[in-house]
């Protein structure tokens, strides 16, 4: 089994409310693998879970085969899982160099290093500008994060999560809120990524998700309703009705 | 020693109720618009004060007075809500913190302008003096009194929160303020509502505090951390946590100058420290 | 090469060069107030060591005073008891202020901002109840006095105009200000201000969070340790308030007047507030109380932003200098 990545019968709840029932869910290496389903269905619930930021009331993760379930996430993120947030959550009043920059700090082990200035660690320095241009922000690299567009935040978002050289990426709604000649940008960058970087991405927008993924799990009320290549989700019946039935999506 | 128990815990208990009645606005305050007012005592005071103006200088009687107490510091709280306080609630807890620290001291300096830096007299009505007979033990009237007001008040608000449509509204907002907003509550009226209210509360604490508490241009710093205390220890935004936390603190604090004097103030900090490091998040926290 | 162009670079700049000169100058053009200036600069060196947590880190403390206060006292009471050699009792300060803040990292830097600011609080009324009782060690509300201060080097006695203190004040604060400022302008500085950011963010890119602010908390704690060993081995006094709720509130409003996130914050705000206090309250310190009060009060609302915006006002600037 080549899963990079693995969840066993994992839940969680809360109060009354079961978000997660009970998923078992592989990520194979190097896969480009989509996670839909409707509002409310428990994807980011589910990524939470698997990236430690919340605690599953039963079950396990596994990445790489070792048993991450009661790592914390800041552990899970140095074994090589980084992820992007559905609400851009970014460094307002850092630059954007700055932003990428503190987390190749990090991947490098000089987070605790407080005698050399960070001005004059020239290799990450440029490792960082070489980040934004490929994301074409090298421009930017100098203005304060909140100050920059939306669209452009999105892709620091990825920016920043690159810089820490991950082995497994988790990129929840990484095209949210921009329009869609923008989008399909983010998501060539993303295509371009090597596959040693295993993907797996939160997506509405049906477009870009037949576009880019190679698997796609669909997720409704908390369990796996489908899972298959894109054309066998396309054609998927249970798939349409939970999806259209209720008014359509994206 | 334990002979004197069940007056200590009476008086516990009676503190422990002026501690309720002045903090229940902060904690309301607190879980509603997640705001820090460390000036919440300077309520209290102007309550006070304006208790002891209307008795000594104006010779109003006791009750009219208390009345005046809660209506002033009231009327205070609605104006400086709706002038400053508003404009504040998104902000950062430092610029929360730095704006009430500067509303106290203003309200200290301008108290101790006014009526000098000196404890304040009250003159308590006869029939609230003296001690009587409850249950075998021998307690003081007026603290017997106190816990029946703070008692009365305290299911009243009781009532009020979970029997009322505005108190659903309360309730709503403090578990979700942009959903309770999206459905139509006016989040910006239960805001004032409550603020003023909370205000008018303190200050009749502060009013009716004046024998146990004492009064003096000091006294919001001097409460502040018992205030909070209550608050952080209860739990923002319940009025049960905030109950049995101002009673655990009120019996604690009066028991341990009692037995252990020398210890002073220590014993109440010692516990506060010890009770946020079990309950990071509060005696009795809403979970959100 | 111009990469790094877009970050604050860390050579000394001008002005602060000039600072420092004109720190040492005072020496020369104000000598006879020299006490008040040995005051400035340590309560600035108190007021950076409070930037460290709260400008960069994002802790908001309200008992900063208890590790200022630890050091004094640790200072005076070595003094008293017959170490009263200057430079190892400021080591012996900064240390114990620096265990006492390590101990209480773990639960002040617990839960949410409130209940920090509540239990940083706590704290620091612990310690001044604590300091009350023992009045065997500490001389209680009367203060500690009858400290033995020896010589500098053995051979700079500590004299009543205060010019021995003055430059004992000047260099030692300058030495442990280099080091804050190589702390701020390192990779761990940069992670400390991507905590006071976001600290989810952080975590998602590996950072061990809690571990970094107890690790400043420490180091902001032994600074303020070396403060307060300087103020009781200076003024040969130690009294209660070292302790007190006041000294901790009227740090936040120096670095309110000098601007917090910046290393020059606490010691500006600190030459601001004292200056403006020794001469004002002396007046009316009723007056000079609802000023500062008021001052407090409009700085939150036209400060652009309020307080914090300063700061990343500041950073702006800063990020193109």
């Amino acid at each position: 089994m080549t899963a990079v990545l693995r969840t066993d019968r994992v839940s969680r709840r809360f109060g009354a409310l079961q978000a997660v029932r009970e998923v078992s869910f592989a990520l194979e290496a190097g896969a480009r693998h989509a996670l839909i389903g409707p509002n409310g269905a428990g994807k980011t619930t589910l990524v939470n879970l698997i990236t430690g930021v919340l605690t599953p009331s039963g079950g396990d993760v596994f990445l790489e085969g070792e048993r991450v379930t009661s790592l914390s996430s800041h552990l899970r993120a140095r074994r090589g899982m980084a992820r992007t947030f559905q609400i851009t959550t970014l460094f307002p009043n850092l630059t954007v160099l700055e932003a990428v920059l503190v987390a190749l700090c990090e991947r490098n082990g000089l987070g605790a290093s407080f005698w050399i200035p960070v001005a004059r660690r020239i290799r990450e320095i440029e490792e960082a500008h070489r980040i934004l241009s490929d994301l074409h922000l090298a421009g930017d690299a100098g203005t304060l994060v909140r100050v920059l567009p939306y669209g452009k935040q999105r892709v620091l978002e990825i920016a920043v999560a690159l810089a820490t050289r991950p082995r497994v990426l988790l990129l929840d709604e990484p095209a949210a809120g921009i329009p869609g000649s923008q989008s399909a940008e983010i998501f060539s960058v993303l295509a371009g990524l090597p596959r040693e970087v295993t993907i797996l991405f939160i997506e509405h927008d049906m477009n870009l998700v037949f576009r880019f993924a190679e698997r796609i799990t669909v997720l409704a009320s908390g369990s796996i309703l489908a899972e298959g290549t894109a054309k066998e989700i396309a054609g998927d019946a249970r798939v349409r009705e939970v999806y259209l039935g209720e008014g359509g999506d994206a | 020693m334990l002979s004197a128990l069940p007056g200590v815990l009476f008086d516990g208990v009676a503190y422990g109720s002026l501690l309720f009645l002045i903090s229940i606005g902060l904690s309301i305050t607190l879980g509603l618009m997640n705001f820090i007012n460390l000036a919440h005592g300077a309520f209290a005071m102007v309550g006070g004060y304006v208790c002891v103006v209307s008795t000594l200088r104006l010779g109003l009687p006791f009750g009219v007075a208390l009345v005046a107490a809660f209506a002033a510091a009231a009327i205070a709280g609605a104006v400086l809500e709706r002038l400053l306080y508003r404009r504040l609630y998104g902000r950062s807890p430092l610029d929360q913190v730095l704006f009430t620290i500067g509303l106290t001291f203003m309200s200290i300096a301008a108290a101790t302008w006014i009526f000098g830096s000196g404890q304040q007299p009250v003159r308590l009505p006869e029939s609230l003096l003296g001690q009587t007979r409850v249950l075998g033990v021998d307690v003081g009237v007026y603290r017997l009194f106190l816990i029946g007001i703070v008692l009365a008040l305290a299911s009243g608000l009781a009532l009020l929160v979970t029997r009322t449509r505005f108190g659903a509204r309360i309730r709503a907002s403090v578990d979700d303020a942009r959903t309770s907003a999206g459905l139509g509550i006016d989040v910006d009226r239960v805001f004032s509502v409550t603020f003023t209210l909370g205000s008018g509360l303190a200050g009749l604490g502060g009013a009716l505090g004046i024998d146990v508490l004492g009064l003096d241009p000091t006294f919001p710093l001097k409460y502040m951390v018992y205030f909070l205390l209550v608050v952080v220890v209860g739990g923002a935004g319940t009025i049960v946590g905030t109950l049995a936390a101002a009673m655990v603190l009120g019996i604690f604090d009066v028991a341990g100058k009692y037995y252990v004097p020398s210890a002073g103030a220590f014993v109440i900090y010692a516990l506060m420290v010890v009770l946020l490091l079990l309950f990071p998040r509060g005696l009795l926290r809403r979970a959100r | 090469m111009s990469v790094a162009f877009s970050l604050p670079d860390s050579r000394w700049r001008a002005g602060e060069i000039a600072f420092w000169v004109a720190a040492a100058l005072v020496y020369v053009i104000f000598p006879s107030d020299l006490v008040l200036a040995s005051q400035v600069l340590i309560t600035g060196l108190f007021a950076l060591s409070l930037d460290l947590i709260l400008g960069y880190a994002g802790i908001v403390s309200l008992g900063h005073a208890a590790m200022f206060g630890t050091g004094a006292y640790t200072a005076g009471i070595l003094a008293r008891h017959g170490w009263g050699e200057p430079l190892t009792g400021l080591v012996a300060a900064g240390l114990a202020a620096a265990a006492v803040a390590f101990v209480t990292s773990f639960i002040a830097l617990r839960g949410a901002d409130l209940t920090r600011l509540m239990v940083t609080l706590g704290i620091g009324l612990l310690l001044y109840e604590t300091a009350n009782q023992a009045a065997e060690w500490t001389g209680g509300v009367d203060g500690l006095s009858d400290m033995q201060v020896r010589d500098l080097f053995g051979v700079f006695p500590f004299d009543i105009r205060g010019r021995t203190a003055y430059l004992y004040t000047l260099a030692v604060v300058f030495l442990v200000f280099c080091v804050a400022r190589r702390i701020v302008h390192s990779p761990f500085g940069l992670s400390l201000r991507g905590i006071r950011e976001s600290p989810r963010r952080m975590a998602a890119i590996g950072s061990p969070v809690q571990r970094r602010l107890v690790a400043v908390y420490t180091i902001a704690g032994a600074i303020a340790g070396i403060a307060g060993a300087l103020l009781a081995q200076t003024t040969q006094f130690v009294g209660l308030e070292v302790l007190g709720f006041s000294r901790s509130a009227d740090l936040l409003i120096m670095l309110v007047l000098g601007g917090a996130g910046w290393l020059y914050g606490g010691l500006v705000g600190s030459a601001l507030f004292l200056v403006a206090q020794s001469r004002l309250s002396r007046l009316n310190p009723v007056y000079w109380q609802f000023w500062l009060g008021l001052l407090l009060v409009l700085a939150v609302f036209f400060a652009p932003g309020g307080i914090t915006g300063a700061i990343a006002a500041r950073w702006q600037k800063g990020g193109r200098r």
